[in-house]
């Protein structure tokens, strides 16, 4: 497992655009909506099962509505449109969670009981995202010289 | 009187047709699981009034007779009768089998059995059902250790003794835990009462035993091994003690809920209104579960034929059957009070009886929980040195 | 534009986990170099609205629910995204009307059952793996990620308040309102709603009829309006003799 996720670092450490597109060795990732996470997508890849599990736990048993990590959220800007302009659903194979997960033969539980396409009014959710994103980014930037 | 001594039983014909039927019915259930995991309960008759259907009849019965079955080698082992203790090795491995072959049924008809890991992993120490899954592993663990005692070579008595007696303490405590799923529910009348967890105990008694000696005959006969009448007639008047016994309980349950006026309904539904439930109980659990094997075991002359005993076993299932139904189903079926004073209706079947009719998965299911007791228990005795090959009168020292 | 204040830590499970998991621009990490973390701290510590100062529950005026009416009851699945029932025996029924005639003097009176946010709920009790819960503010919820499906939480309930998802469900469920099979749900007070300082979808029905049978409001402060209710009037809770203390109260049944 460790090896596998060290290669996974690597690969994705290393890759460069033709790795990405079209190559069997890596899955197909749909294009995102919106702005991108500051804290880069490989943190995310690592670490999104922790943060949708820690965050909804927050929020279901305390409440906690200022969260970060939320699966309406990635879902919203991750939708994935079909030929029609409308969202696709988990079942469909071009879902963004199913671009990797099938790839990587992971189980994906969410959707059992979760909305697998993106609410009707997105736009609102969209403008409300991550107050402080510009700042952070700055100094990202700076830290990294 | 010689040595005691233990052998695998032989793969013969016969014996391989039991493991055929047997695999059969446990197929039979794999399929029955993934349809109803598939579609979901919707293909069950289960709803959102009769929440526990058949699957828990089947399981609640064979987790009471397992520990139930255990209780010939805990006569052997802690109370010192010497007659049962040749029996105790299938005793022990009998109990871990039919507690095996229930929790696959309950498991099985989770809404997310697939969530298993989280039953063992996330406990909510206020729950009796998480207690329970210490009780049950526990039981596997304990029980386990019993039967090694009793197997390995120059194994000191009085470890045997030991295990035994810590192995008699927790299956008492497992039943209680059982009838405490009831006992412990507040909000249904047919439940609500202290008495549920000795019930079930005496009910352990009677189902355990009775399945017991179904196994004993069946595999002795087939395997053309001596078992002496009078140890047979000893285990029948055992049996019928502990009919009565189940019968006695149930009258005190029964009389000290009518006693109360608010439950006078949910007594009228089971002892006279109830329709399936009360021919059930009547018919089924007192006079096929209790009056007739009691007559059949404690006659004068034909108590000492095992055609008696054997019939009189067979009719205790039965009953036992019955009995866990009218319990489970019975008590569900009945509508809750919750408007007491008044009387209710509603979109959701407030106030009026809940209909149930079981359907074939779920009845595949839980035959499907039997079958797997039943294979554990003849592999057991395939592969290990359980049953021993004389158990003639004049050999266990019976009288 | 000043910079938040930076930390350097070889160890990042030195750092309290709630702060070191927090997601997204409150905390962003980047490794400089192998085994050295940079994070940088941002935003404000959230407020949890799950405040044990508050108890959440409704004061349900049997005399002004009307038989006829079921606004609340359509608004809830509406909101909450499951369909009215089409086969009462396995359908979900979050909020349901009962009709109830007295036994000793044939008193005809209409009301809403839901989920009652018990102080003592038997569900939570009973509940194996705990996904059966009481937040701090009352609100009694299933946590679907836990649920494993055994239904005991279903005959404990002495008000019927549960149901079992019985068919799969696809993309039809509302973001703030997960449905899956195999899981147990019931009336979740419209927390979502009443996180965002909002009332439940139902009182809002209710009083939009006109009939205004229903109030919502913290139990915990005696100037708000349900309290203020409870005070001046008399009120019984459904199975009082059972001392589970609900949330939800009625009047003048």
């Amino acid at each position: 497992m460790k090896r596998l996720l060290a290669l996974l670092l690597i690969v994705t450490g290393l890759a460069s655009a033709p790795l990405h597109a079209g190559s069997d060795l890596w899955p197909n990732i749909p294009k995102a909506t919106g702005k991108p996470h500051p804290e880069g997508n490989l943190f995310w890849r690592k670490n999104h099962m922790k943060l949708l599990v820690h965050d909804r736990d927050l929020t279901m048993r305390k409440g906690d509505r200022n969260i970060r990590a939320s699966l309406k959220e990635c879902i919203q800007c991750h939708a994935v449109k079909d030929e029609q302009g409308q969202a696709v659903g988990v079942d469909d194979p071009r879902h963004f969670c199913r671009a990797c997960h099938d790839f990587a033969a992971v189980k994906v539980d969410c959707f059992m009981c979760h909305n697998s396409k993106p609410e009707e009014s997105s736009q609102a959710l969209l403008d409300r995202r991550l107050p402080d994103t510009n700042e952070l980014a700055a100094y990202l930037k700076e830290a990294a010289q | 009187m010689e040595r005691m001594i233990y052998r695998e039983i032989p793969a013969n014909r016969t014996i391989l047709q039991a493991a055929v039927l047997l695999g059969v019915f446990i197929l039979a259930a794999a399929g029955a699981v993934f349809y109803m995991e598939e579609h979901g309960h919707i293909v069950t008759g289960m709803n959102n009034q009769i929440v526990w259907g058949l699957p828990h009849v089947f399981a609640i019965f064979l987790i009471v007779a397992a520990s139930g079955a255990l209780n010939i080698a805990s006569i052997a082992s802690v109370f010192g009768k010497t007659p049962y203790k040749p029996l105790s090795r299938l005793s022990a491995l009998l109990a871990m089998a039919l507690l095996a072959g229930g929790l696959a049924v309950l498991v099985l008809d989770l809404g997310r059995p697939d969530r298993l890991i989280v039953a063992m992993t996330k406990y909510n120490f206020s729950s009796i059902f998480a207690w329970n899954i210490y009780l049950y592993n526990g039981f596997f663990a304990i029980v386990g250790v019993y039967l090694f005692t009793q197997m390995a070579r120059g194994m000191p008595a009085k470890a045997v003794k030991t295990a035994g007696f810590v192995a008699f303490v927790w299956r008492l405590a497992l039943t209680t835990g059982t009838g405490s799923i009831f006992g412990w529910l507040v909000a249904r009348s047919a439940y609500e009462s202290a008495i549920m967890a000795p019930l079930f105990i005496v009910m352990s008694f009677a189902f355990g035993l009775a399945v017991f000696i179904l196994v004993l005959t069946f595999t002795t006969r087939v395997t053309d091994r001596k078992l002496g009448p009078k140890l047979l007639r000893r285990l029948g008047r055992l049996l019928g003690i502990f009919a009565a016994l189940v019968l006695y309980f149930t009258a005190v349950q029964h009389l000290t809920s009518n006693y109360w006026a608010r439950n006078g309904g949910i007594e009228r539904f089971i002892l006279s209104d109830g329709g399936i439930y009360t021919t059930l109980f009547w018919v089924g659990q007192v006079i096929i579960g209790g009056l007739i094997p009691m007559a059949l075991v404690f006659h004068p002359t034909g108590g000492s034929k095992p055609a008696s005993i054997i019939l009189a076993s067979v009719l205790v299932v039965l009953g036992g059957f019955a009995q866990v139904y009218v319990i489970v189903i019975g008590g569900q079926a009945f509508p809750l009070d919750t408007f007491p004073g008044f009387t209710a209706s509603s979109s959701f079947a407030d106030g009026v009886v809940h209909n149930y009719s079981p359907s074939l998965p779920e009845f595949l299911l839980g035959m499907g929980g039997v079958a797997l007791a039943l294979a554990i228990t003849g592999f057991g005795m395939k592969v290990l040195r359980i049953l021993p090959t004389n158990l003639s009168d004049a050999n266990v020292g019976q009288q | 534009m000043k910079l938040p204040a930076l930390k350097f830590s070889k160890k990042p499970s030195e750092m309290n986990r709630r702060d070191f998991l927090r997601s997204g621009a409150a905390l962003a990490t980047v490794t400089i170099a192998p085994g050295v973390t940079l994070m940088a701290f941002g935003g404000k510590e959230a407020s949890a609205n799950a405040d044990p100062g508050k108890r959440w529950g409704l004061l349900i005026d049997v005399n002004k629910c009307s038989k006829d009416c079921s606004a609340c009851v359509s608004a809830c699945s509406q909101e909450n995204g499951w369909k009215l029932p089409e086969n009462p025996e396995t359908d979900a029924q979050w909020i349901r009307k009962v009709d109830l005639t007295d036994n000793a003097t044939g008193r005809e009176v209409s009301l809403v059952a839901m989920c009652q946010h018990c102080e003592e709920p038997p569900c939570v009790d009973v509940c194996p793996t705990g996904a059966s819960f009481k937040r701090d503010d009352g609100i009694v919820l299933v946590d679907k990620h836990i649920c494993i499906g055994c239904r005991y939480c279903m005959m404990a309930c002495p008000y019927k308040a549960r149901s079992f998802i019985h068919e799969n469900i696809v993309d039809e469920q509302k973001t703030w309102a997960p449905r899956g099979k195999g899981t147990v749900e019931s009336c979740t007070l419209c927390v979502h709603r009443v996180d965002a300082g909002g009332t439940p979808a139902c009182v809002e029905a209710c009083t939009a009829t006109g009939n205004g049978a229903m109030i919502f409001g913290d139990l915990k402060d005696p100037e708000s309006e349900i309290s203020k209710a409870l005070a001046k009037y008399p009120s019984t809770a459904l199975r009082d003799d059972l001392g589970l203390n609900p949330g939800v109260r009625y009047q003048n049944l």
